[in-house]
């Protein structure tokens, strides 16, 4: 009798709250119409990215010279460039580049390294604790956008060139065309120099979780480490996690835009919005026609702004301790 | 302390030690022969020879590097491949000063500003100068050059004409105004946010009550009690925010052709011109490691709660 209650009370009980947690915080965030608001622009921008060749009302590389530098109208809400090319599509289309850019170096930096590393310096200490931090402090010493500048600008055409050679012994030529290589690189350069900070956040964490008589009991009973740190610390972890996320994407996608800006990021005819600023942004363009380089501009500062104050609503919905 | 100062004193040699030889080595492996880049297009193979004789471009990397390393504790940074028989110390010499004198007059309109809007919204809690102020606080720290250069070209330059759109006249010029206010916004809402924060926690306390008290002007109690205690926080960003402020001053550098470092560094990796791009690494390390240290020193200067050196965790 008593066992079985006991069992009935407690087992529901604990996965309710575990659970609980998260969506809690996340009830928290969603209460408020800030918060809320950026998640919807943020959707609209991500979503028109994601979407582009379904929702844009042109091809991005359309060229009509009979409409070029023209100013918004009806057919082309937000005007055309010097091409005839739609500035509403090509928006769309640099903003898919940006959810590429972002999304892929968030999972393969922050996620898949910064936690595993940070996971392992926090929980075993030791040589890998001192070879993982040592590394990241290497690359957090350098001013970042200037170390991914130098690898992107010699590495890229290195890679270029075997991607090259590869396309012409195996037939295929879509590689370098639709920009894959562009894209890998600068994810991966971002991803060298976003890992270490979440790596740090994690062990720190780790560091504390570990200590909790939870994770001795579990020991005590036989548990394995893979055990230990997925089922113990990795969920106890997740909320600092999502808050650093958050706080980040803005600076990613801004990196992406700058280094497209200086012609060593995405080639065109792939559409960025730093390619856009950059072609757009000499002084006789913007005395004759400032809605070609606004617009993109805009929609950078935008995007920055959301992610900004998405990250402080998230920072407050996860972490209420900290306000 | 003194330990603690010296330990991170003495990493610094072996750090420059790793990038340098990261930066080495990706100049290596990326694209371009340096001869070609010394030569052009069309040289003969003859002269070729001689130059990589000259260098020592024949030799494995490993010897390479070390050469290099020991030119570079002697001071020696080689020459500029792009601006050619010009050395990279004295080519780099005048672009730091042009870009101190941009950055520095970028962080004065930053503290200027941001501490005058800052205290101003904080007394003024509550009202709508307040709420202005701090959506300012909220955008601002968002106005990328991108937008802000061209705003202010097309107001200050192509329509009002008050100011130039380019180019460089030193510090005391007209042409410093539009590049040091786009590059200092960002700083200004930072500051403001942050002075308004540390004034509105000063306000409440109890000297302040007690200096009104005793009938202390006013103005004195501001200048005196409030300022000078919600200053302490503002100062340990001014380390970070010269680092911030290095990486977008490049931006800028270029829109206005303005002839510093950052116009150089882009200048030169496109050049391929490496002994540049080595030389600005190094300088860039040493420069963000010696911020951090000194912002690191202050932090306990201020609050003495901090103790430099223990393990403490991150929490």
């Amino acid at each position: 009798m008593l066992p079985d209650d006991a069992q009935r009370l407690t087992l529901p009980e604990q996965s309710r709250r575990s659970r609980g947690y998260l969506s809690l915080s996340l009830r928290r965030l969603l209460r408020k119409k800030l918060s809320v608001a950026c998640l919807v622009v943020i959707g609209i921008m991500y979503g028109s990215g994601i979407f582009a060749p379904l929702v844009a009302p042109y091809g991005y590389n359309d060229q009509d010279l009979s409409v070029a530098k023209q100013g918004p109208s009806l057919s082309h809400p937000l005007g055309t460039d010097r091409l005839g090319r739609d500035m509403l599509t090509r928006v769309m289309y640099g903003l898919r580049t940006t959810v590429i850019i972002t999304v892929t170096s968030l999972v393969t930096g922050a996620l898949a390294l910064g936690i595993t590393l940070g996971l392992i310096a926090g929980y075993f200490g030791r040589w890998a604790d001192g070879v993982i931090m040592r590394v990241g402090e290497v690359t957090s010493s350098f001013p970042d956008i200037f170390l991914v500048l130098i690898i992107v600008a010699t590495v890229k055409p290195r890679i270029l060139q075997y991607v090259r050679d590869f396309e012409d012994a195996s037939g295929i030529d879509w590689i370098v065309r639709l920009g894959i290589v562009d894209y890998l690189v600068i994810s991966l350069a971002l991803a060298i120099f976003s890992w270490f900070g979440m790596a740090r956040l994690v062990r720190g964490q780790v560091l504390q979780a570990r200590e909790n008589q939870y994770v001795e009991a579990s020991r005590a009973m036989g548990s394995s480490n893979r055990r230990i740190l997925g089922v113990h610390l990795l969920p106890n972890i997740i909320s600092p996690v999502i808050v650093s996320v958050s706080a980040g994407l803005g600076a990613i996608a801004g990196a992406e835009i700058v280094l497209s800006w200086l012609g060593i990021g995405i080639q065109p005819p792939t559409p960025s919005l730093g390619v856009m600023i950059f072609e757009n942004g000499n002084i006789s363009v913007l005395r004759s026609d400032p809605h070609l380089t606004l617009v993109p501009s805009a929609v950078l500062v935008l995007l920055l702004f959301t992610f900004s104050l998405l990250g402080d609503g998230v920072n407050d919905a996860f972490n209420p301790r900290a306000r | 302390m003194g330990t603690y100062i010296a330990r991170r004193l003495l990493w610094l040699p072996s750090l420059l030690l790793i990038t340098s030889f990261v930066t080495f080595a990706l100049g290596r492996y990326g694209p371009g022969d340096p001869v070609e880049i010394l030569l052009g297009q069309h040289f003969s193979e003859e002269v070729a020879e001689r130059i990589r004789a000259k260098q020592g471009l024949d030799d494995d990397i490993a010897t390479q590097y070390i050469r290099y390393l020991s030119d570079v504790v002697q001071g020696d940074f080689g020459e500029s491949y792009q601006y050619r028989g010009r050395s990279v110390t004295e080519l780099l010499q005048n672009r730091i000063w042009v870009s101190a004198q941009l950055n520095l007059a970028a962080l004065i309109i930053s503290v200027t500003l941001g501490i005058a809007a800052g205290l101003f919204a904080a007394l003024r809690q509550g009202t709508w100068w307040d709420s202005a102020m701090v959506t300012f606080t909220l955008i601002g720290q968002s106005l990328h050059v991108f937008l802000t250069i061209p705003i202010a070209l097309l107001v200050f330059s192509l329509q009002l004409g008050w100011l130039p759109s380019h180019g460089w006249d030193g510090f005391f010029s007209t042409s410093i105004i539009l590049p040091a206010l786009v590059l200092g916004i960002p700083g200004v809402a930072i500051v403001t946010r942050l002075t308004r924060a540390a004034t509105l926690d000063v306000i409440g306390q109890d000297y302040i009550r007690t200096a009104r008290a005793k009938g202390l002007p006013e103005r004195l109690v501001r200048m005196r009690h409030i300022l000078r205690n919600a200053l302490i926080p503002v100062v340990t960003t001014l380390g970070f925010s010269l680092a911030g402020l290095a990486s977008g001053s490049f931006i800028v550098e270029l829109y206005f052709g303005i002839p510093g470092v950052g116009l150089l560094t882009i200048e030169s990796l496109f050049a391929r011109d490496y002994p540049i791009i080595m030389a600005v690494t190094l300088l860039g390390t040493t420069l963000f490691v010696l911020a951090n240290l000194i912002v690191d020193l202050i932090y306990p200067v201020l609050d003495p709660r901090i103790r430099l050196g223990g393990d403490y965790v991150a929490g």
